[in-house]
């Protein structure tokens, strides 16, 4: 039988980055990045709940991400900095660089005498229109999520999921039925409605959507109208709208006041017959804020790197093919917390 | 094969019966006669002969997506489709065809006629001119297995509304064994005499289980009881000389059991009996695990045919003397097949399954709790008024089964589902206690709701210590209630044991480890129940 890839943690001290219990840790410059249990100073990639957790004494993150981190987590000690901004800790020089993955989302790179590491946190390649590009980040060690590290996975270009969501939402909408679109709130939320931003009405999102929204408005970030469902809203004012929710939501009584509304879901993971069925929603739609398999690999390819460390997905698959392929690659022991959940409706 | 694509993807975009019946319904009143007959044949299981084997065509998709075939069938095991595994690994396509249904289906019958290095081309070829969705539907042809979640039963519904026709009647022309080769769609559906083909058996009744005690049935007096026997729910049919046995799942039996050959010796022509086939020793039921022994085999050596001969306990009879009874009362059908089956000497293959008498229902359930002293599995109430009705009807019929037998075991090894749970971990293997060891005995991998599910898998990721491929080891920890119907010696089996349908009741988290059942324990009850 085929053994998986040798674990690591806790080799020689020269690494700049090492595996721990609590996270990816940087001994040069004493800090961790995306850590799951509590520590003194953490470096966060992106706000989303599995990578920005709460606890630590310190956060840096970069300015796109840390208001909403605020938001999520309240009153934390944090500073932020800009894309490309050099950090001097302690031996390690940091900086952040855009991820592609939700607004305000980094990848962070760690030298340390003149040896680059580069933390993906998670990412995509291909534009959405809304948040800040993937940018290659040469680098000797490349830590890679791979969600989606199969080569089941491939994503159809945006305009034309966009367009299957137009035609679900006009049909539904001439039917007088509400079209109740399932997303993660913070990124997938957002990059829809930029999607449907010329949709055949109006667009109406739930608490935990239409918060996030303030806070990237704010922000500076266009976003199209929205109107926040609240507890008296009257939701036959608001004929054939889209409603935006967070999964959870649906199957509650929030959603009872849009009776006969068609449900749609959007993830990578509707990619596949089985979980579409699973959610028993009408219609799954392949939207996915992460690396497909051709991306995986043209990111992996222009960074460079010649040891990569694969995280969060299919890791000992994708790393025997990178092996294969030429790579050093190895996998990441990664701990999930309890809001597994999250993370996948976030895919 | 645009058409048929499109019908597959809505049918697979909607939960709703109602809405699937009527997009069916739509596809029955416009598409051609030819597509319709397949459409029928392959929504009832019957499928084209298959042109190629699967191992060649994970190796061609494997090579057309130009990955290594393991990183193929890595992700298949995720995935848990085939034929969906190979639309989604090959490259988009560069020119879009619209062959019909029929005709799709014709060209993969002519590649019968070549070798096999001759049909890759021609397969890699109708791969290029597809979509994602017409490739997956283009594939379940090609690997058979054609499940959309439409049953038998919702497509004959939709048929019979686009035809304006009975759905019973519609249900009875599609019984049988047929497929496009032999018939047409005027022989089928259209033409006057429906009962042409002798082997035609009836569709089946079903029945539901009962939630509860069964007092709020009524009167018992309403009620026939009987065992339900733990066999093979069969057919029998005897017409004009001839003898055919159908199992419930439409399989034509006959061969297997030659034991119902000597049945027209002993019954007149047209006479269909509903009953349970069973392994016999002379005065009742031998355990499951004979019959199964006869299962697996088209032809039975002479040994087997001595060791466990086969009967049927006849639960009813649908048709008598050539007229079908179906809509009689089932206190008339039970004393018609009282008057057949009542003279029959010992060593006929047919007997009368006996109905139980009970002064009231606790009377009953006293008689129930001896199920297994009689080898059956419960009790069959029907209601003595009700027609023989096409399949699962609440209402008339229920069974009122033995609770399981339950043994609480220990967690050790877990791998991620297929399909509908690829990214869960849902198979599991338990153990029982055997001093300080841990000796693993089944796996189960149903019972649990998808957030228990989901809550032991990202327990799973924490804890796994080792990998073994696909599946992971992790620390024995969690206890959980194994439910099964029945517990058989298997020397394959390092517990040395096997269990029927086990599943998990229950996760025991107020269990743990040390308070697991042992292995002397599950001898014990191998002693008792096996
Ligand atoms: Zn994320
Ligand atoms: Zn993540």
């Amino acid at each position: 039988m085929r053994r998986a890839g040798p674990m690591i943690g806790g080799m020689a001290q020269a690494q700049v980055l090492t595996f721990t219990d609590r996270g990816i840790y940087c001994p040069a410059g004493d800090f961790f990045i995306d850590p799951w249990r509590p520590v003194d100073r953490a470096l966060i990639t992106h706000a989303h709940a599995d990578h920005a957790r709460w606890g630590h004494g310190r956060y840096l993150a970069t300015h796109g991400s840390l208001p909403v981190m605020r938001h999520r987590l309240g009153d934390i000690t944090a500073e932020s900095v800009g894309y490309d901004e050099t950090r001097r800790i302690g031996d390690a020089t940091v900086s952040f660089h855009p991820a592609g993955h939700v607004p305000g989302s980094a990848q962070i790179r760690v030298e340390v005498a003149g040896e680059v590491w580069v933390v993906s946190g998670d990412y995509k390649l291909g534009p959405d229109g809304l948040c800040e590009e993937f940018e290659p980040v040469r680098c000797h060690s490349f830590i890679s999520e791979c969600t989606f590290g199969l080569p089941v996975f491939r994503w159809h270009p945006q305009n034309q999921v966009a367009g299957e969501i137009l035609d679900w939402w006009q049909s539904n909408a001439s039917q007088g039925r509400f079209s109740l679109l399932g997303a993660y709130s913070l990124g997938k939320a957002q990059r829809l409605l930029h999607m449907l931003r010329d949709g055949p009405g109006p667009i109406l999102t739930h608490g935990a959507v239409e918060n996030v929204n303030e806070v990237l408005r704010a922000q500076g970030l266009a976003l199209p109208d929205t109107v926040r469902v609240t507890p008296d809203l009257d939701a036959k004012a608001h004929p054939g709208a889209l409603v935006i929710a967070p999964p959870s939501a649906f199957g509650s009584s929030w959603a009872r006041r849009f009776a006969q509304a068609s449900t749609g879901f959007a993830s990578g993971w509707m990619q596949l017959r089985g979980v579409r069925r699973r959610r028993a929603m009408d219609r799954g739609f392949v939207v996915s804020d992460h690396a497909d398999w051709p991306e995986l690999h043209r990111a992996i390819k222009e960074t460079g790197a010649e040891n990569i460390y694969v995280t969060h997905g299919y890791t000992d698959i994708f790393a025997r093919h990178l092996n294969e392929i030429g790579y050093n690659a190895r996998v990441v022991p990664t701990e999930f917390g309890t809001d597994e959940d999250g993370a996948e409706d976030a895919a | 094969m645009k058409r048929f694509a499109a019908l597959f993807t809505q049918i697979d975009q909607t939960t709703k019966t109602s809405r699937k019946t009527s997009l069916l319904r739509a596809y029955f009143e416009t598409a051609p006669k030819d597509d319709r007959l397949w459409t029928v044949a392959l929504l009832s299981g019957r499928r084209p002969k298959r042109a190629v084997t699967t191992t060649r065509l994970r190796e061609w998709a494997a090579e057309r997506a130009g990955i290594p075939l393991w990183l193929f069938e890595d992700s298949y095991a995720i995935v848990g489709d085939l034929a969906e595994t190979i639309a989604l690994v090959l490259p988009p396509p560069n020119r879009r065809d619209d062959h019909s249904l029929t005709e799709m289906i014709g060209r993969l019958r002519a590649l019968g006629a070549l070798d096999e290095a001759a049909r890759k081309p021609v397969i890699l070829d109708l791969w290029d001119g597809l979509d994602q969705t017409e490739r997956l539907v283009f594939n379940k042809l090609l690997t058979g297995g054609f499940r959309i979640g439409v049953s038998q039963k919702l497509m004959t519904r939709a048929l019979a509304q686009a035809l304006d026709r009975d759905e019973a009647e519609i249900a009875h022309r599609l019984m049988g064994d047929w497929s496009p080769d032999s018939t047409d769609w005027h022989r089928l559906i259209e033409a006057e005499d429906a009962s042409a083909d002798l082997s035609r058996p009836y569709p089946f009744a079903l029945a539901h289980q009962v939630d509860d005690a069964p007092h709020v049935l009524g009167p018992i007096g309403d009620w026939q009881a009987e065992w339900k026997w733990d066999g093979i729910r069969g057919q029998l049919i005897l017409r004009e000389g001839q003898h055919f046995t159908w199992s419930r799942g439409e399989e034509l039996m006959t061969d297997r059991f030659p034991e119902f050959a000597r049945a027209v010796d002993f019954l007149p022509s047209g006479t269909v009996l509903d009953g349970e086939i069973v392994a016999w020793d002379g005065d009742q039921p031998l355990p499951f695990n004979a019959l199964q022994k006869r299962i697996g085999r088209k032809t039975v050596p002479k040994k087997l045919l001595k060791d466990a001969p086969v009967i049927m306990l006849a639960y009813d009879l649908l048709e008598d003397r050539g007229h079908d009874l179906r809509d009689r009362p089932l206190l008339e059908r039970r004393a018609a097949l009282e008057r057949l089956l009542s003279g029959l000497p010992g060593d006929a293959p047919v007997r009368a399954s006996p109905v139980i008498e009970a002064r009231d229902w606790d009377d009953l359930a006293r008689i129930r709790a001896t199920a297994r002293d009689a080898r059956a599995e419960g009790l069959m109430l029907k209601r003595r008024k009700s027609p023989y009705f096409v399949g699962r009807k609440k209402g008339d019929w229920w069974k009122w089964k033995l609770d399981p037998l339950t043994i609480d075991a220990v967690m050790i090894y877990a791998q991620a589902g297929h399909g509908r749970r690829a990214n869960l971990f849902t198979d599991f293997t338990f153990a029982v206690r055997d001093g300080n060891a841990l000796v693993p005995f089944t796996k189960a991998y149903s019972g649990l709701t998808d957030a228990e599910f989901r809550q032991i898998t990202a327990w799973v990721r924490k804890n796994t210590t080792e990998r073994f491929g696909p599946v992971r080891q992790v620390k024995p920890h969690h206890v959980f209630e194994i439910a099964f119907e029945g517990i058989q010696r298997s020397p394959r089996h390092k517990s040395g044991v096997a269990l029927r349908f086990p599943r998990m009741a229950r996760w025991r988290q107020d269990l743990s480890v040390d308070d697991a059942d042992t292995l002397d324990h599950l001898h014990e009850m191998l002693n008792i129940y096996g």
